[in-house]
């Protein structure tokens, strides 16, 4: 590395790095490479989605054998909160809560941004590193730290947190209400205040890079759709975050401190509090000021990676670059003003109910145009379908099924009837957590050569993907109809019909165990990625330069990571990321260095 | 631990044939020199197959579950505001039905014939405004349509009730409900939840019920004599834990009983009379057919949500926030058990926003009559108003409360 010649290119400071002899420690854990950082990322991530999967299979079982014993349950939680293996009433609560947390805020915010905006944001920029390496591992430390502390809530004696993911008050803020919120409650607030902190410096670092280090000729209108994605992704976390974490702290207060922000004439296990004058509304509205831009924060990266796997392994151009970024920016914009669509039935005003929901339905616009120019970008493409390309398609397929129940959950009046049942539980696994997911799975295949320099094996791919489309679709579309025949979600079981109306409980009970049955098929499945995963890493065969014959700048680096990624000088961008296959080229790619051929055009 | 060992050894064989399958593959691999970075034209070919076929499975699968179970659960609306939903519904699902078959047809379709063939080459195309413009203007016209016909649907279900409207509040606490009806004069008594004694649960609002309520926060089994009474008893010392517990809860006490002894004074009598009238209902809600309801809402601990399915209403109790559904049933219980062709049927009120452990326990009968039932089961509840409860014959005055000599 010390050999590396270094042109002039204002770059200096980084001679001073490459001297430096890496030792274990500043390599691989406090390592201030964007390289190691991503894949620090990815790492904690893909353990944090394990546990949150197999928490989900824990309750599955509940929900599909409600009241039978079971072994795997007496075996993951013991006699204390299984006993003679069958599911605690508040356990249940429990592992419906760390789930959901684990699942939005770890892997799907933590994993899916933190990772992949780490890797390709220098990368596909032609930067040399973040703009700060030292702020990017503090951001990944915070987010070891705090998931370290939420895991930790899950062994604490009165339980995690069990108030439901969105942890409303004043369930979430009175342990006499039900034993999640004690200490665990307690350990779930102060991870996500760690977890935002970690967010809000990740954030402001890319929203720094991508204004600041794009190399010379990287103009905004020629970043991949991947960078653009990132880059709203980051604004977007750093000004709805903040938000959150008032609404925690002001949560935090009414349990230590007694004020009463959200606590109003309340009796609670026969005790009579004296706080009076809070809002239980306040709560909801600041934490869906920040829960629905989530909801983007989550999707838009996994877009803008689908964005890339799709136009490369298409070998065509994204059709309509322009409108797609204009969409990224529409959707990025309405994200802020349609949180009061999940409040439509708390005791919210109802004319700002029907604001909500004009604002909401304009989402599916620019959602609707990027749909329709996904499908006329695979219009007459060629298409190569490796298993990333697979998973972008099956993005796109999952945006489209679940965000057309978006559309009835954004109309209020019908959103009365579905509110909370397992209608709505269906259409955020599909839209929000399958897409979230399927991206994920695509960019990970699709960059797994870049970070680790070997390829993956691409059968098992494969298996991978089809046992997780077939499983995933088997969960979440039978769950629409629990959901329309008055399913309630967060139920520990459903004697309720079974009292009331047998058919529409047995109906429920038929669904229930097929979708647990797929369920248990998708999670086994897991266990090709993550075998194929770790497997790749160590032996997988030497992965060449440009395995993808991709156009964007990551696949100009050499395959061995070093520091400051490019051994020369850093690269010269000439034209936009998406020329594949244009007339009159030799190649059908052309990547963003080559500069423009006598007499050709861009785009 | 037979079985856990089981599942253990399970799990780990499990990743040994996997690994050696790998291992096979691997040889093989380097056999046929395959490269992993390049797909093989029969790898692309049945995947694109394959996803064809996922396409029919899927559009099969979803046909089968709506014609199985789309309706059965629900069963028809049975309120006339859950028609009018149902309606609406029924129309938003044809829309997003029809972009559901349109678009994951093409998604699915493309990739199946758009396969890499060897010697074809991708279309360059980059953009076309006039395309991008009509997909942006046809969903938004579609969408002004949904937008229209929801809101207006909406309006009409948050429009204020007339006065024929029946006022019922429904008290929800961790985990059950209770009805109360408004009585003869159709006003719901007022409430405080300072109020609540043991013989007045739902905490109504009368000269008698302050003065009880005042009575017990001083007099109580834990009330702040009694408190005052520990701490200043000479015999017992509490190590420091106890004993702010101790001074924390008589603060609060103190602060309760001031907030009480303001509302003693400026109490209007006259309100008095809205309470008495009340009737408190546990374990069924009875309701008439073809009368509308005007529902309060309230929660006594944490956010409870009143969720009537067949009805279509739904509306969250919060504490410390009033809040309010109304509804027509238009089905009897009767006539609902032959609609559903079961004669064991019954309308439940459901908790639907988790609360507790119990949370899925929740719930309170619902029975609806014909009017001339329902207007026999009313009289027969005439003589068990709040009134002759609170005060079962003969009727014995509360005490009055001593004027203390609490020091603040």
């Amino acid at each position: 590395m010390a050999s590396v010649a270094h042109e002039g290119h204002g770059h200096d400071h980084h001679d001073d790095h490459h001297h430096h002899e890496e030792n274990f420690i500043s390599k691989y854990i406090f390592s201030q490479d964007h390289k190691m950082i991503g894949k620090q990322f990815l790492m904690t991530a893909v353990f944090m989605g394990l546990v949150a999967m197999i928490l989900s299979i824990l309750f599955r079982i509940q929900l599909a054998w409600p009241g039978e014993s079971s072994d795997f349950l007496s075996f993951f939680l013991g006699e204390k909160w299984a006993p003679n293996g069958v599911l605690k009433e508040d356990m249940y609560l429990g592992l419906v809560t760390i789930h959901g947390t684990i699942m939005v805020f770890f892997l799907l915010t933590g994993g899916l941004s933190g990772t992949f905006s780490n890797m390709l944001i220098p990368l596909q920029l032609g930067a040399r590193d973040m703009a700060s390496g030292f702020l990017n591992m503090l951001s990944y430390w915070f987010f070891f730290l705090s998931s370290l502390l939420m895991l930790v809530s899950l062994f604490v004696e009165s339980g995690p947190a069990m108030a439901g993911w969105t942890i409303y008050p004043p369930l979430s803020a009175l342990p006499q209400a039900v034993s999640g919120s004690g200490l665990g409650m307690t350990l779930w607030l102060f991870s996500m205040t760690i977890f935002i902190a970690s967010s809000l410096i990740g954030s402001l670092n890319y929203i720094v890079t991508v204004i600041n280090l794009r190399t010379q000729g990287m103009s905004m209108t020629r970043m991949p759709l991947t960078i653009w994605a990132f880059f709203v992704t980051a604004i977007l976390g750093v000004l709805s975050f903040p938000v959150l974490l008032s609404a925690a702290l002001l949560l935090v207060m009414d349990r230590l401190a007694g004020t009463s922000f959200y606590l109003s004439d309340i009796i609670v296990g026969g005790e009579m509090l004296a706080n009076h004058g809070g809002s239980p509304l306040l709560y909801q509205h600041l934490f869906w000021f920040l829960g629905h831009p989530e909801v983007y924060i989550v999707l838009l990266p996994a877009l803008g990676l689908s964005s890339e796997i799709i136009a490369t392994n298409a070998r065509k151009p994204i059709f309509g670059y322009k409108a797609m970024i204009g969409s990224i920016l529409a959707i990025g914009f309405l994200s802020f003003i349609v949180w009061g669509h999940h409040m439509f039935v708390t005791g919210m005003n109802p004319f700002l109910g029907s604001v909500f929901v004009f604002t909401t339905l304009l989402i599916a616009i620019p959602s609707a145009v990027k749909v329709f120019n996904y499908l006329t970008t695979l219009w007459k493409g060629s298409l190569i379908l490796t298993p990333a390309m697979l998973f972008a398609i099956g993005l796109v397929s999952t945006f489209i099924t679940g965000g057309v129940t978006g559309i009835i959950l954004a109309d209020s009046a019908l959103d009365i009837a579905l509110h909370d049942t397992y209608f709505v539980v269906a259409h955020f696994h599909i839209v929000m957590g399958m897409s979230a997911v399927f991206g994920m799975f695509g960019g990970v295949y699709h960059w797994f050569p870049k970070m680790f320099g070997r390829m993956m094996n691409m059968r098992l791919g494969y298996a991978h993907f089809w046992i997780t489309l077939i499983g995933a679709y088997g969960v979440f579309f039978p769950m629409h109809f629990v959901g329309l025949a008055g399913a309630p979600r967060r139920y520990y079981d459903y004697s309720v019909y079974t009292e009331t109306d047998s058919p529409t409980a047995d109906m429920m009970m038929d669904l229930n165990v097929i979708i647990t049955i797929f369920a248990i098929v998708a999670a086994l499945g897991q266990l090709i990625f993550l075998f194929n995963f770790f497997y790749s890493i160590f032996r997988g065969p030497k992965a060449p330069q440009n395995p993808w014959n991709a156009n964007s700048l990551e696949w100009t680096t050499p395959v061995e990571h070093i520091h400051g990624n490019w051994p020369g000088a850093l690269p010269v961008v000439h034209r936009w990321p998406y020329d594949y296959s244009k007339p009159g080229a030799d190649t059908d790619f052309i990547p963003q260095d080559v500069p423009l051929a006598e007499g050709e055009v861009e785009h | 631990m037979e079985n856990k060992l089981i599942i253990l050894i399970v799990i780990i064989l499990g990743a040994i044939a996997i690994a050696q399958l790998v291992r096979v593959y691997e040889i093989s691999a380097k056999l046929r020199k395959n490269e992993e970075h390049e797909v093989s034209n029969r790898d692309n070919r049945l995947n694109a197959r394959l996803m064809l076929g996922f396409m029919i499975a899927l559009f099969l699968g979803f046909i089968y579950l709506m014609t199985a179970y789309g309706w059965t659960g629900r069963g028809v609306a049975a309120s006339v505001e859950g028609k009018e939903t149902d309606w609406l519904l029924n129309l938003n699902f044809v829309i997003v039905i029809m972009i559901f078959f349109f678009t994951n047809f093409l998604l699915f379709f493309f990739t199946f014939k758009y396969v890499k063939k060897p010697g074809v080459k991708a279309f360059y195309y980059p953009h076309n405004n006039k395309l991008e413009m009509i997909w942006t203007v046809v969903p938004a016209i579609v969408l002004a349509v949904i937008i229209i016909l929801g809101l207006q649907t909406w309006n009409d279900l948050v429009a204020p009730t007339g006065k024929e409207a029946i006022r019922v509040e429904l008290f929800s606490k961790q985990f059950d409900w209770t009805a109360r009806y408004a009585g003869q004069d159709n006003t719901l008594g007022k409430y405080d939840y300072k109020l609540t004694t043991d013989n007045n649960e739902l905490a109504l609002l009368t000269s008698n019920t302050i003065d009880s309520a005042l009575n017990n926060m001083l007099n109580g089994s834990n009330g702040i004599s009694r408190i005052q009474k520990l701490l200043n008893n000479r015999d017992t010392i509490f190590n420091d834990s106890t004993s702010n517990a101790l001074r924390a809860d008589l603060s609060r006490k103190e602060r309760l009983y001031r907030l009480l002894a303001q509302m003693k004074a400026n109490h209007n009598k006259k309100l008095d009379a809205s309470a008495w009238d009340d009737i408190i209902q546990k374990d069924t809600l009875v309701l008439c057919k073809g009368q509308q309801y005007e529902i309060s809402l309230r929660a006594k601990d944490v956010i409870h949500s009143a969720f009537f399915t067949h009805m279509r209403a739904q509306m969250n109790a919060v504490p410390g926030m009033p809040t309010r559904l109304k509804f027509t049933p238009s089905m009897t219980t009767e006539e609902m058990r032959k609609s559903k062709n079961n004669p064991a049927f019954n309308y439940t009120l459901m908790c639907n926003k988790i609360c507790g452990g119990a949370h899925y326990k929740m719930k309170m009968i619902v029975v609806v009559k014909e009017k001339a039932a329902y207007n026999a089961w009313m009289a027969s509840k005439k003589k068990e108003t709040f009134k002759d409860k609170y005060f079962p014959a003969p009727a014995a005055p509360v005490a009055a409360v001593m004027d203390t000599t609490m020091t603040n």
